[in-house]
């Protein structure tokens, strides 16, 4: 079954899905869209590093993400409007990135793999890294789940109760580091955002609680993955943005349903 | 008795550390007393309260709080995000779960009982302060924290929330901790008031401080009236001279 490119690419996206649920309903609840941004960005130079240093991709990106993800929120304290710094920060992500690989000859020619995703070159190694840093991911959130989820809600109400703020942003940024550099194969470096915001965000309107959100979102990734992924085979469109395009189907219908 | 949180010389800068929020405040709070925290804007309410909490760094003085110590804390003006869907059940198990009969017990003593299923973003302004008040209160408080609890209430949602504070007290033995606006409804309802302004500059019973002249001072010199402590209080200007007995002691390290 493993032999099939398309079954192999499936399971790649859904192993991205079921961590973009819980994973984008934090990045949505804490209004850290840009903030996912600058990290999915960076990305970019991890590659171009990587490929330099003749690591494993997936070893490169996520300790580049992590970096950016600990300077992003050093400097931003939640809820507050540091958009120009953010944007800054990653728009200046990308573009260093795409300097950096321009001088390692072998990316110049797969670079789209990279911004866009190739999800269906995806081999067997690869699926076993995505789904083990999925696990991974998972199992951190499944244990943090209460604390990261008050601190969320409100700080002074986590430290009230003996949370540090501060700890669960580590956890967070740490997770999304993970995540990106898991994503990149699969939706690229420019799309990974999409997929933690866009299935968050139309799981939102349809929810009454955390969980069901976290639920309904993760369901709508993987939908997306399944729906995009037909697509792309049937009317040959690039598999990345035909994911995030089936995703954003489903928002734009969810708004229709939404609960307000 | 011993205190439930006794402070000693708290000394707080602000961030960045150039002024100080607080200059050398001692505070006690035994169980069972009703403390409440009045103050113009900017005299350092809340930062004493968070420093009381161990949620701020001091820059001199020690706070021990009784070992053990159980606190329901309702914080100022919690912002409620619209991102979560959040309803009240969920929200009282946050960060520990509790079973649905202790919720429907606390909700159902503030007052706010079978608004389980409600989210928190279509609660009214009263109603929201219940459920905090709720939250608070399980697990047992020996001590509650309210800062400003009565934000965004009107008149009659504010004696109904401090007759509840009362109650409250009344029926589990909880000392209560409060920093208020409400100069008039909350001098009744303390045993103790502490006038704050940088530093402490009067304490005692209501009547106590509320004919002190370091109280007047601070709140206008017709103080008998309390609309001319409501007036004084929105209208309070920095600038302002509020005379030497309590003069605001803020130090700006450059000339502002």
């Amino acid at each position: 079954m493993l032999d099939d490119f398309f079954i192999r690419a499936i399971l790649a996206g859904l192993g991205v899905a079921v961590v973009a649920g819980p994973l984008g309903s934090f990045v949505v609840w804490r209004r850290m869209a840009y903030f996912g941004d600058s990290t999915a960005h960076a990305a970019i130079l991890g590659v171009a590093i990587s490929l330099a240093f003749n690591v494993s991709i997936y070893a490169g990106t996520v300790l580049v993400a992590l970096a950016m993800a600990l300077t992003v929120s050093a400097l931003v304290t939640r809820g507050q409007a540091m958009d120009t710094i953010l944007g800054v920060l990653s728009h200046s992500a990308l573009a260093i990135g795409l300097v950096a690989i321009s001088f390692v000859p072998q990316a110049r020619s797969d670079l789209s793999a990279y911004l866009f995703g190739d999800i269906l070159a995806v081999g067997r190694a690869d699926l076993a890294l995505i789904w083990a840093g999925a696990a991974a991911v998972l199992a951190v959130l499944a244990w943090r789940w209460q604390r990261l989820l008050t601190a969320s809600v409100n700080e002074e109400l986590a430290m009230a109760a003996g949370i540090d703020p501060r700890v669960e942003r580590v956890v967070l940024s740490l997770a999304l580091a993970v995540v990106v550099a898991l994503s990149i194969r699969v939706v690229g470096s420019l799309l990974i955002s999409a997929m933690l915001i866009v299935p968050a965000a139309s799981a939102r309107g349809l929810s009454r609680t955390p969980e069901w959100m976290v639920g309904n979102a993760t369901l709508i990734a993987a939908f997306s993955v399944i729906a995009g992924l037909s697509a792309s085979l049937h009317l040959d469109t690039p598999a990345g943005p035909s994911i995030v395009t089936a995703a954003a189907a489903i928002f734009a219908v969810s708004q229709v349903f939404r609960r307000g | 008795m011993t205190a439930l949180i006794e402070a000693r010389g708290l000394t707080i800068l602000r961030p960045g550390g150039l002024e100080t929020v607080l200059r050398d405040v001692d505070f006690r709070i035994d169980p069972q007393e009703i403390v409440t925290v009045v103050g113009p804007n900017g005299s350092g309410k809340s930062s004493l309260i968070r420093a009381l909490l161990g949620h701020m760094p001091l820059a001199a003085g020690q706070v021990a709080r009784k070992a053990g110590l159980r606190i329901g804390y309702v914080p100022q003006r919690v912002q409620l995000d619209t991102t979560i869907p959040m309803t009240v059940r969920r929200f009282l198990s946050l960060p520990r779960r509790v079973g649905d009969d202790m919720a429907a017990q606390v909700l159902a003593r503030t007052g706010v009982g079978g608004l389980q299923s409600r989210q928190l973003t279509q609660l009214s302004g009263g109603q929201f302060q219940r459920v905090l008040l709720a939250r608070a209160l399980l697990h047992d408080p020996h001590l509650l924290v309210l800062d400003e609890p009565t934000q965004g209430l009107d008149q009659p949602g504010i004696v109904a929330f401090y007759q509840l504070i009362e109650e409250v007290r009344r029926q589990t033995g909880a000392a209560v901790l409060m920093v208020s606006h409400d100069l008039l409804v909350v001098m009744r309802a303390s045993d103790r008031v502490i006038c704050l302004n940088g530093h402490v500059c009067c304490e005692g019973t209501p009547q106590h401080v509320s004919t002190a002249p370091e109280y007047r001072a601070l709140f206008g010199a017709g103080s008998e009236g309390t609309l001319a402590l409501y007036q004084h209080h929105h209208d309070h200007d920095h600038d302002h001279d509020h005379g030497a007995a309590c003069a605001h002691p803020h130090h700006h390290a450059e000339a502002s």
